[in-house]
């Protein structure tokens, strides 16, 4: 296998974009990733977009063809592939193309992620959903946010988590976001606001889920040799790895672990011949506050049980020891479903190349956790210099 | 969504599970291949007794556009006396609800798909005390 690079990146804003289209958020995030690496566009041998649902979310398919067009990749005739598990849909485009180029089959690829979420108005929520169990969850009216809040109640019973823990993962975000350009939120909340928010499926609450938003972003991987005649500072993909589990919580053997994500991660670190503990920098997968506090255990951050430690201490906050989620997570950055996993690794490349601006963290090592639905699938990609 | 329903309306209605008699599993949702023994399954279907456990729940609020009139309404994690954990919604007020609760199935509406469409039934559990 092959050294792979990321040698640009690029996104669009995240949030409510009213008067964009699909088409225009992945084409702003292409342009800026392209123009990063200082490609014209004819090096590009292919595409992958990590998309969930435009079929629902703006009856759209074949959204792989269409980004190539607007791209002006068809002109090239290259090859072009959506990729979809849920809301990891973008974290797996990575990797695909991380693995196209490893392989040797290509040289220059791009991963791309987009999602235009808004158009769907009342019905984005349920949309959502269905990267749960339609048939036997869905249909009794277990949303995603319902799903979670069954998972935090046990985390609380058998823990000791609190509301307020999760609130703090909250407000952490919302304070990092204050510093991302791209952010969605840029403001700070604090505790009670989040306490007080309206319950979405108690006991989680508005300020403990990430938002609707929609949004696009965009990495250029190059094989190392390739890499070298674009930019002096090469970010490495140290690893990748994907792992699932059961569609539906009732059929997993440990309704508190997300046992893709221990699966994926040590895989990761063994891949990258790093332990957790070499982490200095980490985007996890905050869709709801408890996921944030569980993915702290599930990689091996802390001991099971003991997650709520790392946010009651500091130990992530900007800063701390292992700062999570500098760009605002999904909580603040915004969660455009298809494109968070690409969202994350470009944010972790701005970290490793420091050039994070105010949200800078002194970092080598970087890890990347995205994903799908409440756990059936988990990407993790770890990136260093 | 007609024939989708109607598939499962066997078990959804009268809460038939199956199990595999290689391994001895009970499964529901039914499953007519075992994810441990694969190729080695034997699966037969099994009539479960409908009593059960809440492992976890939660009080929804924020729902589905055709579940809107129900809110708030309750969604468990129940663990069947034949040990499968299946989610379901509890017919019963929020606030009767606790942890650990003895359950019962019962046969109750879920929604319908608008004025003109099919009628949607299943199970739901409700406090076994009152069975």
């Amino acid at each position: 296998m092959r050294k792979v690079a990321v040698i640009g990146v690029g996104q669009s804003r995240f949030g409510e974009l009213w008067d964009r289209s699909f088409r225009d958020i992945m084409l702003e995030a292409g342009v800026e990733a392209l123009e990063d690496a200082g490609l014209e566009g004819k090096e590009i041998d292919a595409l992958f977009v990590g998309n969930m649902s435009a079929g629902r979310y703006i009856a759209q398919e074949h959204v792989a063809t269409l980004i190539a067009d607007y791209a002006g990749l068809a002109e090239l005739n290259i090859p072009s592939v959506r990729v979809e598990a849920a809301d990891a849909s973008g974290g797996l485009a990575v990797r695909m193309a991380h693995l196209a180029v490893a392989s040797g089959m290509h040289d220059i690829v791009i991963a791309a992620g987009v999602e235009k979420v808004t158009d769907a108005g009342e019905l984005s929520m349920e949309i959502m959903s269905s990267s749960a169990d339609m048939e036997w969850e869905g249909f009794v009216g277990a949303t995603l946010s319902a799903i979670y809040a069954m998972m935090t109640k046990l985390h609380m019973k058998e823990f000791g988590t609190t509301e307020e823990d999760l609130a703090m993962v909250s407000v952490k975000n919302h304070r990092n976001a204050v510093n991302n350009p791209k952010a969605q939120f840029k403001s700070e909340i604090s505790v009670d606001a989040v306490l007080n928010s309206p319950y979405v499926a108690e006991p989680l609450k508005l300020l403990d889920c990430a938002p609707i938003s929609d949004g696009a972003a965009c990495v250029v991987l190059a094989s190392e040799e390739v890499a070298k005649q674009y930019t002096d500072t090469p970010v490495y993909i140290k690893s990748s790895a994907q792992a699932s589990d059961y569609l539906a919580l009732h059929s997993r053997k440990d309704l508190t672990t997300m046992q893709s994500v221990v699966t994926a991660s040590r895989q990761a670190y063994k891949q990258a011949g790093v332990e957790a503990r070499d982490i200095d920098v980490a985007e996890l997968h905050d869709s709801f506050t408890i996921a944030e506090i569980m993915a702290y255990e599930d990689l091996g951050f802390i001991e099971k049980g003991k997650g709520a430690e790392l946010i009651r201490e500091g130990i992530v906050e900007m800063g701390g020891e292992i700062p999570v989620n500098p760009s605002g997570g999904l909580k603040a950055c915004g969660h455009a479903v298809g494109a968070t996993g690409v969202r994350q690794v470009a944010e972790l490349v701005l970290q490793l190349r420091g050039g994070a601006g105010k949200r800078q963290v002194e970092c080598e090592t970087a890890l990347a956790l995205n994903i799908g639905g409440t756990g059936g699938t988990a990407v993790v990609t770890i990136l260093g210099r | 969504m007609l024939p989708r329903f109607w598939r499962k309306i066997r078990y959804r209605y009268d809460l038939i599970g199956t199990r595999c008699n290689t391994c001895g599993r009970n499964y529901y949702p039914p499953r007519n291949f075992c994810p441990v023994c694969r190729r080695r399954s034997s699966i037969e279907e099994v009539q479960l007794s409908g009593y059960g456990t809440v492992l976890s729940y939660s009080i929804v609020h924020d729902t589905p556009v055709g579940l809107k009139m129900e809110k708030p309404y309750v969604v468990a994690l129940i663990q069947l006396d034949e040990g499968p954990i299946i989610t379901s919604q509890l017919a019963c007020e929020p606030e009767e609800v606790h942890d650990g609760m003895r359950v019962k199935a019962v046969f109750r509406k879920y929604g319908e798909d608008g004025e003109d469409g099919i009628i949607y039934y299943g199970t739901k559990f409700i406090p076994a005390e009152e069975a």
